[in-house]
């Protein structure tokens, strides 16, 4: 029985070794996953706090209609009615605070508008699509297709 | 052509260009090549198959070289490869891709190594005694301090060697059945989405695996300018060949299924097996890679050919296995992207080169198993010195 011991001694040494791996790794586990980890789902629980401190960009809807009722109720009578005004106008919240002061950039209609517009097959054929370069002919959107009400 | 260039009919936008790339086939063609190794191993240790001797070493040292390399194109096709650790902290336990990281800690640790070191201890105590310098220092260390090499010491070195062979059949079974497992489970792609697809990885991983230490085999002891044993290549090629034809038998039951049962992905399958994979899947997997190789290996069992024109036939039947299964992992990868969703649109796939995704680091991925294999045979000779001279059985001049 002594002599079966020490013949298969030698295979605790890569057991140990194994097990120090393991053991290793479980340290250091302890010190870098998140301690958050894990509360809500498999994510760090921490970041949704981290998330809610972020500065506020958009305003949303309300606001900007609050003070542009000419331009809302244009849209909302238009093709853009299910467009939110700071999807062309980008985020606003900073100007809806400081009316003033802040302003929001106006957009580059040619772009903005090709970003959706744009001839592609895979979009439904009832959406409105051009070849924008050989549609506009020299011409800017804005010309024929006011933004609010952009019909026909 | 539609106005998209590389692009018929009608593809959604995030079907245009190819997300798995030809690392991704570079992936379950690299794995199945170790998990083929280690069953060609097994053969000799568990199923006690004396005539493959000659190759048990070899194959697991080639099992060891390749699983080394096995993550790498996943590592570069992802990018970020210091993210995969997280997927060890923080295991996500309904994910089948999240868990191949335990699947091959399991294989890399608890099989491949842990047999190799059993295997090869009484070589490394031997060669702690007798080399110098740094060699020396290095077989130290790999003794892990244990000098014992007695008769009964390594009769319990065998035991145990055993037993891990046998939990390493399945574990082999798991590395690459789970890789067929990950394709086969997308049931969104109706050319992926059988159950067969993890069995059929399994029976062409084999099948690569036994071709793949059939060739070394062959090329080492060319190189060394050793006899070949004949009784050993014979026995890996009819191993190989009834392999193959399970393989062949199980992927012409998949085809045999879809043609019958012609659900309503069928017309689209079977335009682009006609059309963009005609090449790849009919000439050089099923023709060249498949049936040739096949009609070659039967032809030996059939008829009496002389030595020499049978190492000929495994040569030639083993590049071009290697070739068709390789062929077979390009059609599941590259092939199961080619189509729409909608099954009225073809796109194409557009190899770079020099790229992060190029054939420049594809063909450096599938280079640096031999590299890593060259230096694994140089530490740890395969061939033991005492079979020196032995049918052709002999030692590595290190």
């Amino acid at each position: 029985m002594k002599g079966r011991w020490q013949n298969s001694i030698h295979l605790i040494r890569p057991a140990a070794v194994f097990l120090a791996g393991l053991v290793l790794f479980l340290v250091v586990r302890v010190f870098v996953v998140p301690p958050t980890f894990g509360q809500f789902g498999h994510y760090r629980g921490a970041v949704l706090d981290e998330i809610r401190a972020l500065p506020v960009k958009y305003a949303g809807q309300q606001a900007c209609a609050a003070c542009h009722e000419e331009e809302t109720h244009l849209k909302s009578k238009g093709k853009h009615a299910s467009v939110a005004c700071e999807t062309c106008h980008g985020p606003a919240a900073q100007h809806a605070e400081d009316p003033g002061s802040v302003r929001p950039g106006k957009p580059e209609e040619t772009a903005l508008c090709a970003g959706c517009h744009e001839m592609d097959a895979a979009k439904p054929k009832w959406f409105p699509q051009v070849n924008t370069k050989e549609h506009m002919a020299g011409m800017r959107c804005l010309e024929c297709h006011p933004a609010h009400d952009p019909a026909p | 052509m539609g106005p998209v260039p590389g692009v018929e009919g009608f593809m959604y936008p995030n079907e245009v260009e190819l997300q798995w790339s030809l690392l991704i086939v570079l992936y379950p063609y690299i794995t199945g090549l170790v998990a083929g190794a280690f069953i060609l191993a097994s053969l000799e240790r568990v199923f006690r198959v004396k005539a493959v001797k000659p190759t048990y070493r070899l194959a697991l040292l080639t099992a060891l070289a390749f699983l080394l390399v096995a993550p790498l194109p996943l590592q570069l096709h992802l990018g970020h490869p210091e993210r995969s650790f997280a997927m060890f902290l923080t295991p996500h336990r309904s994910s089948a891709m999240a868990m191949f990281g335990f699947v091959y800690l399991w294989y890399l640790l608890v099989v491949l190594l842990a047999e190799i070191w059993l295997d090869y201890r009484a070589d490394i105590v031997r060669m702690a005694t007798v080399e110098t310098g740094w060699r020396r220092w290095l077989y130290r260390v790999l003794t892990l301090g244990s000098m014992n090499v007695s008769e009964q010491a390594r009769a319990v070195d065998e035991r145990v060697g055993y037993w891990i062979t046998i939990i390493g059949i399945p574990s082999a079974f798991l590395l690459h059945g789970y890789v067929g497992f990950i394709f086969g489970s997308v049931k969104a792609n109706a050319w992926w989405s059988t159950p067969l697809m993890p069995i059929v990885f399994l029976f062409s991983a084999m099948v690569s695996g036994i071709a793949a230490v059939m060739l070394l085999y062959m090329a080492a002891m060319r190189l060394q300018g050793r006899k070949l044993d004949m009784l050993c290549l014979d026995t890996i090629a009819r191993y190989l060949f009834y392999v193959f034809l399970i393989d062949f038998s199980l992927e012409m039951l998949d085809l045999v299924h879809r043609i019958y049962e012609a659900d309503e992905s069928f017309r689209s399958l079977d335009f682009m097996v006609h059309s963009r994979l005609w090449t790849s899947q009919v000439v050089v997997q099923i023709l060249l890679g498949t049936c040739v190789p096949l009609l070659l290996l039967a032809s030996v069992l059939l008829f009496r050919f002389s030595e020499t024109a049978r190492k000929h036939i495994y040569v030639v039947a083993g590049i071009l296995t290697l070739v068709g299964i390789f062929a077979m992992r390009w059609n599941v990868v590259i092939g199961g992207q080619l189509f729409s969703k909608s099954y009225l649109g073809y796109t194409s796939y557009k190899l770079d080169f020099a790229t992060r995704e190029g054939l420049l680091p594809a063909i450096v991925l599938m280079l640096l198993p031999f590299a890593i294999l060259w230096v694994l045979v140089k530490l740890l000779p395969p061939w033991k010195p005492e079979e020196e001279g032995r049918d052709g059985v002999c030692a590595v001049a290190s």
